[in-house]
């Protein structure tokens, strides 16, 4: 409400009043924007944290579906017969579309991160590995490894999914945590601006009588009170939001090494999450105080 | 009868018709009782529209309580009390609140919103009402002239004298054009001048056609105000409400 000179040369506030009838000062209002400032800024982490997960949930399976590995442990006198029969089996096999023996020198690149690029692959007798690829209609694994134990008794299918599903649970675990942080961080924010508006309401004893008593509705009374609320909320998730999308934007970037680190960052599009966080918690806090204020003015006649 | 703000007991004593008319605020049989004690009981009245009245008693005698229940921030414990017809029991917070708007309450503690200034303080029932205060600018500052604080209009209310603030708090009781003007020791901090001045403004309203209850326990303006309108008194005597007798 801004004062304004009317005709009649009167210092009248414009009608938008209800915005001044609570004081504008007081602890709860500190309380209100660093509450919203502070869980808007862990919600931000939250988001990226969830946003990764499921990325890599998505990578994952695009990278591991389809795929298989069979991998022969043999004497070297009979590593290239049992070889050899592999392929044929693989070939042979309905739902395999490609079975391709991994070269010595690849097996090597492999091995480099962990071994370095000088290890004698002559001397250490090392099993030798056939990439699957199935089609759109798969094999049958089981009947496989029965064919293969017959045949080739050297060989051990893994067809990923043994370490592929739990990767891919904990992928869509750390998804769910990150969804179910952020409605505890909503739910805690109302919790805590509920407490401010109360606390506010209290403080303000004064001004809810004196409302009552000139013949303001609840709804007057509470408005006043909620758009108060509302727009610190709103202001203080938009600082919050701003600092964590800061925060999460000068994480270390692929280059530095750090790939766990970097998966934390929004890619592209994702950044517009943030745009919604604002808005979001002032909705949560817009709920919280008109139910709050309500519940306490029901308490007054 | 333009009149009829009678106890049962009074009816009897002072042979007034027995006539069930309908005032603003009625009350029958309503009592009120407070922490098991019982403050105020039997009261049968009827606050007519176009009346003056005082209503005195001493300290403690339960005056505010009374005030309280005609304007329903008090609801009685026994009995009934209608408001412009409306049963105050069966009605809602938002009805109570509509019936505020036509009843005009000064305090004698005022009761002000600080942080505003005077002019927003006395416009505030337009706002909470949902009229825009600049339309009527112009009767504002009539207004606030009426009361002589034309050149307080900016002023913060803990800024104002006594007077003034009793005279702020009656051009925002009046703001709405209510039918009646409930006031609580309304002089109680002012000085006798300033206390003439208040119950002239207050007459004035009566002739205009309001309705005034005023809660005094000073007898002395009770008595002036009889030179100037016919006003009619009622006492608070043990735990009821009397129509008092002419030797005040």
């Amino acid at each position: 409400m801004r004062a304004v000179k009317d005709d009649s040369g009167l210092p009248i506030s414009h009608d938008s009043s209800r915005d001044r009838v609570v004081p504008p000062t007081g602890f709860t209002a500190g309380l209100t924007t660093f509450t919203s400032a502070a869980m808007a800024f862990l919600v931000v982490f939250a988001l990226s944290l969830a946003l990764a997960a499921d990325r890599l949930s998505d990578r994952w399976s695009a990278a591991l579906a389809g795929g298989a590995t069979l991998r022969i442990a043999a004497p070297v006198e009979q590593m290239d017969a049992q070889l050899a029969q592999a392929v044929k089996v693989l070939k042979t096999t309905p739902g395999i579309s490609e079975a391709r023996v991994i070269p010595i020198d690849e097996q090597q690149s492999l091995l480099e991160p962990w071994f370095g690029p000088d290890l004698p692959m002559d001397a250490l007798a090392l099993p030798r590995l056939i990439d699957i690829r199935e089609d759109n209609i798969g094999y049958d694994a089981q009947g496989l490894r029965l064919r293969l134990a017959a045949e080739v008794p050297g060989a051990v299918l893994d067809d990923h999914s043994r370490w592929q599903r739990p990767l891919l649970k904990a992928a869509q675990r750390v998804w769910a945590l990150g969804l179910f942080a952020i409605v505890l961080m909503a739910a805690t924010s109302a919790a805590m601006i509920m407490l401010a508006t109360r606390a506010a309401m209290a403080a303000n004893a004064q001004v809810v009588a004196v409302l009552r008593l000139i013949g303001a509705q609840d709804s007057y009374i509470a408005s006043a009170f909620v758009r108060r609320f509302t727009l610190r909320a709103f202001m203080g998730a938009g600082l919050g939001t701003a600092a964590g999308g800061l925060a999460v934007y000068l994480l270390p970037s692929k280059t530095d090494q750090a790939m766990i680190l970097s998966g934390l960052s929004f890619q592209q599009l994702e950044w517009l999450w943030l745009l919604s966080l604002p808005p979001f918690i002032a909705l949560v806090a817009f709920f919280a105080t008109r139910q709050s204020t309500r519940r306490e003015l029901r308490r007054l006649r | 009868m333009d009149c009829n703000a009678v106890d049962a007991g009074a009816q009897h004593r002072y042979g007034v018709p027995q006539l069930k008319e309908l005032g603003l605020i009625d009350l029958e049989n309503a009592a009120y009782t407070y922490s098991g004690g019982e403050l105020l009981s039997e009261m049968t009245l009827s606050i007519a529209s176009g009346a003056f009245y005082f209503l005195t008693g001493p300290s403690g005698s339960g005056k505010t309580t009374f005030l309280k229940m005609c304007y329903g921030a008090l609801v009685p414990t026994a009995g009934s009390l209608t408001i412009f017809g409306q049963d105050l029991r069966l009605m809602s917070r938002d009805d109570i609140a509509l019936a505020r708007r036509r009843i005009g309450v000064v305090h004698q503690d005022c009761q002000f919103l600080d942080h505003l200034n005077v002019v927003d303080n006395i416009a505030l029932p337009l706002a909470a009402a949902g009229q825009d205060s600049l339309a009527v600018g112009a009767n504002l500052k009539e207004l606030l002239a009426w009361v002589g604080l034309g050149h307080r209009a900016d002023a913060l209310p803990p800024e104002l004298s006594g007077g003034e603030r009793q005279r702020a708090a009656l051009a925002r009781a009046v703001i709405m054009s209510p039918d009646i003007i409930l006031a609580d020791e309304p002089t109680g901090n002012i000085d006798w001048e300033m206390s003439q001045r208040l119950l002239q403004l207050l007459v004035e309203l009566n002739r205009m056609g309001k309705t005034v209850v005023i809660a005094s326990h000073d007898l002395s303006l009770i008595r002036a105000a009889k030179t100037e309108v016919q006003a009619r008194v009622l006492r608070i005597y043990n735990k009821r409400v009397q129509l008092a007798g002419a030797n005040l």
